[in-house]
């Protein structure tokens, strides 16, 4: 590939100042791979940590760019999308908050399993479902991942499990699931989400003990945007240090708005899970742009200078692009071009999404039990019956 | 402190009270098996079968079982399949839910189902809303039928007799929805005949399907869990009187077998329900408002009549903790009003 590229290059040299068009982009003498230091991460029962240089390919760089700009776009389209009433109901947003699902998946394998509680359409995404599945979700039509009839934070797709809606619930959750894949012996892992404000959850400290105990292969993720819905951090918990409130877990503390220190730290705890030592626990800390869901504005427990200061200082994609193109790894109008694509995608799924019929009624009583035979729903009085099928 | 005294006191009981029970017997050859080792022969068999089954619960493997339900099973499958869990209801219940959610098949064993209040988050919302199963557990001081009952997409199962305990258990085993099992710890204890049947391997009671444990022309009892012993003595006395009672033993909560129970009552024409739970909002109260949708109404002679525990919080002491549930003589006073007799 490398050398087909360099014979493009040498017949087409001098064109490079044209607008970029496929072809003379990738005639472009590019970087394979740039080296990167990231930032150290803060230990807690740790002598070494992930490293604090990675080496970043073009190819991988173009993918993460290219996903977390899916993500950012995908959220602001919900979020267009809600305030025309098209999706109704709960909606919680992750725009700034995209090196964390994207560095995430770039640290484990398919085959390891994640969990989160309700700010899940990243890793919806991340974890392999479409942007039509997921919009078409948001807008309750029956070409929706869950039919339309899960909404926001009930979407699920192979290992996640995910979307969760009871605060701090979806935490002994991953601990089991950390179970399974420990008495399968397959060495998967199990990423355990949840946020500042679930962090206070007793039912996480039960699972951090037997955890612990029993050596489960789980990745206990607290993802830090500073703010439980609109409890900073600072009012809500004694301790603020949350990758230490694991006490006998190990833990690391992350710059969760750089991919790249996200996906290191990723491949540090899964390789110390895989290694039989038991869990551990990543604090990730990032910034959520919009407010905790579409009915709050957000702006009146922070200011709105502190979240352009985010803006303009630590945007997760801002940072990679800059990166990328001072490394010589991608050149801002290729860069350009994946937004304008991720931007068609976006609007092609927004419109199927729009488009697409509800759920038929008579699917109401559908999907109750798994593995039955149909049966009889009652429904609002004794005459109005539903068919259920597994 | 009641509780704890409760758990102390119901031992001696249950011996004194086994000594002035008669056994329900036919043969005398045919063998004899307590719930407490039907519900473990149960589970051992599902153990067996299906490595992905595993049990984890307070003291449910070096302990034996707080009941000693899960005697045995610990030495006979280690540490990986049988796990003692920290005192952390909603903790260890989730870890069920979650692996179950991976493809496992926990039993989740709640001491008394009065701790698994703590973890009914993660019953109801965890598992009612995915696939999986959950169960084990025994009843404390009252009765979750109802509670559990209330929600949709949990199957809920409960078993009087040995029979009942082993055959539910299994069945729950393999039933890919959530499963919870209202055990009664005071039959644990209790001998019962165990037909040829149910002393095989893939003896199953079907979910979802009632049975008749007596036959009867006059008047349709249906009860759930111990009270249907309760039930059986009552027809026993009754009979003499020359009033047939037909018995029903619901065997599941949900979902309900109404079938069963609407094709007696237009036999007999009279009903009365018997549980032990709290009557407001309950079993009874279900059977009845569906009695009264369906073509069985009709055939009824006479209002249907609830017999259920006192509609009061389990007093401590014993002359009130007897009258707070159902006994023979409140079921026969009920069946003779109903029968106006």
């Amino acid at each position: 590939m490398r050398k087909m590229l360099a014979a493009v290059s040498r017949v087409l040299s001098g064109a490079s100042q044209k607008p970029a068009s496929r072809v003379l982009v990738a005639s472009r003498n590019f970087a394979n791979d740039a080296t990167f230091e990231i930032k150290k991460c803060d230990l807690h029962r740790l002598e070494e940590g992930p490293p604090v240089t990675t080496v970043l390919t073009r190819e991988d760089g173009l993918k993460y760019y290219r996903m977390m700009q899916t993500v950012r776009r995908m959220e602001l389209k919900a979020d267009q999308l809600y305030k025309q009433k098209i999706i109704r109901g709960f909606c919680h947003l992750c725009d700034g908050q995209e090196a964390c699902c994207v560095g995430l998946e770039a640290g484990i394998n398919p085959t390891d399993h994640l969990i989160t509680a309700y700010r899940a359409h990243g890793f919806t995404f991340t974890r392999g479902l479409s942007v039509r599945e997921i919009l078409a979700e948001l807008t309750g039509r029956k070409g929706g991942c869950a039919k339309g009839k899960g909404g926001s934070m009930h979407m699920y797709a192979k290992n996640f499990y995910g979307g969760n809606g009871i605060v701090g619930a979806q935490v002994p959750l991953g601990a089991g699931i950390a179970l399974a894949c420990k008495y399968n012996g397959k060495d998967e892992v199990c990423l355990t989400l949840y946020g500042d404000g679930a962090a206070n959850q007793g039912q996480i400290f039960e699972a951090y003990n037997m955890a612990a105990l029993w050596k489960l292969p789980c990745i206990f993720i607290c993802e830090n945007n500073r703010y439980g819905m609109g409890t900073s951090v600072e009012r809500a918990a004694a301790s603020t240090d949350y990758y230490k409130r694991g006490d006998f877990i190990p833990g690391l503390r992350v710059d969760g708005m750089d991919i790249l220190c996200v996906r290191e730290a990723t491949r540090f705890a899964a390789a110390y899970c895989r290694s039989g030592k038991g869990p551990i626990l990543m604090e990730l800390q990032t910034y959520r742009y919009h407010g905790h869901s579409m009915s709050d504005p957000g702006v009146s427990y922070r200011t709105r200078e502190e979240i352009q200061e985010v803006r303009s200082k630590s945007d997760p994609i801002m940072l990679l692009k800059d990166r990328m193109v001072n490394s010589n790894l991608a050149s801002v109008e290729e860069l350009k071009e994946i937004d304008v694509e991720v931007r068609k995608e976006i609007e092609d799924a927004a419109q199927f999404a729009t488009a697409d019929p509800e759920p038929p009624l008579e699917e109401l009583g559908y999907h109750i039990y798994s593995s039955d035979p149909p049966f009889e729903v009652r429904g609002a009085n004794q005459w109005i019956k539903f068919k259920s099928v597994s | 402190m009641a509780a704890v005294s409760g758990l102390v006191r119901r031992p001696l009981r249950q011996v004194s009270g086994l000594l002035k029970r008669r056994f329900h017997r036919t043969a005398p050859a045919a063998l004899q098996v307590t719930v407490r080792d039907a519900i473990n022969q149960g589970m051992d068999e599902e153990l067996e079968r299906d490595e992905k089954v595993f049990l984890l619960g307070e003291e449910v493997a070096q302990y034996d079982g707080a009941y000693k339900v899960s005697r045995g099973l610990w030495k006979k499958y280690g540490d990986k399949r049988i796990i003692d869990t920290p005192i952390s209801e909603m903790g260890f219940a989730g870890i069920a839910v979650g692996a179950a959610m991976a493809g496992l098949r926990p039993i989740c064993e709640f001491m008394t189902f009065n701790f698994s209040m703590q973890a009914i988050d993660q019953v109801i919302n965890s598992a009612a809303k995915t696939y999986y199963m959950s169960g084990v557990a025994a009843q404390h001081s009252q009765c979750f039928a109802a509670w559990y009952g209330h929600c949709p997409g949990l199957k809920v199962v409960s078993p009087w007799n040995s029979e009942d305990a082993k055959g539910l258990i299994k069945s729950a085993i393999r039933d890919n929805n959530p499963v919870v099992v209202l055990e009664n710890e005071l039959m644990y204890g209790v001998p019962f005949e165990f037909p040829p049947e149910a002393q095989s391997k893939d003896f199953l009671v079907p979910i979802g399907k009632a049975k008749i444990e007596r036959q009867g022309t006059h008047i349709t009892v249906v009860s759930h869990s111990r009270p249907v012993g309760h039930c059986l003595e009552a027809a026993a006395v009754l009979s003499k009187e020359g009033v047939e009672c037909e018995v029903i033993n619901m065997r599941t909560i949900r979902p309900m077998d109404m079938e069963t129970i609407e094709a007696s009552v237009m036999k007999t024409n009279h009903l009365v329900t018997v549980e032990g739970g709290w009557p407001q909002f309950g079993v009874g109260a279900e059977i009845c408002a569906r009695i009264m949708e369906g073509p069985a109404f009709n055939f009824l002679d006479a209002p249907a009549v609830r017999v259920t525990g006192a509609d009061v919080p389990m007093p401590y002491a014993k002359i009130l903790e007897d009258n707070s549930i159902p006994q023979v003589k409140d079921i026969i006073f009920a069946i003779k009003k109903t029968l106006n007799i």
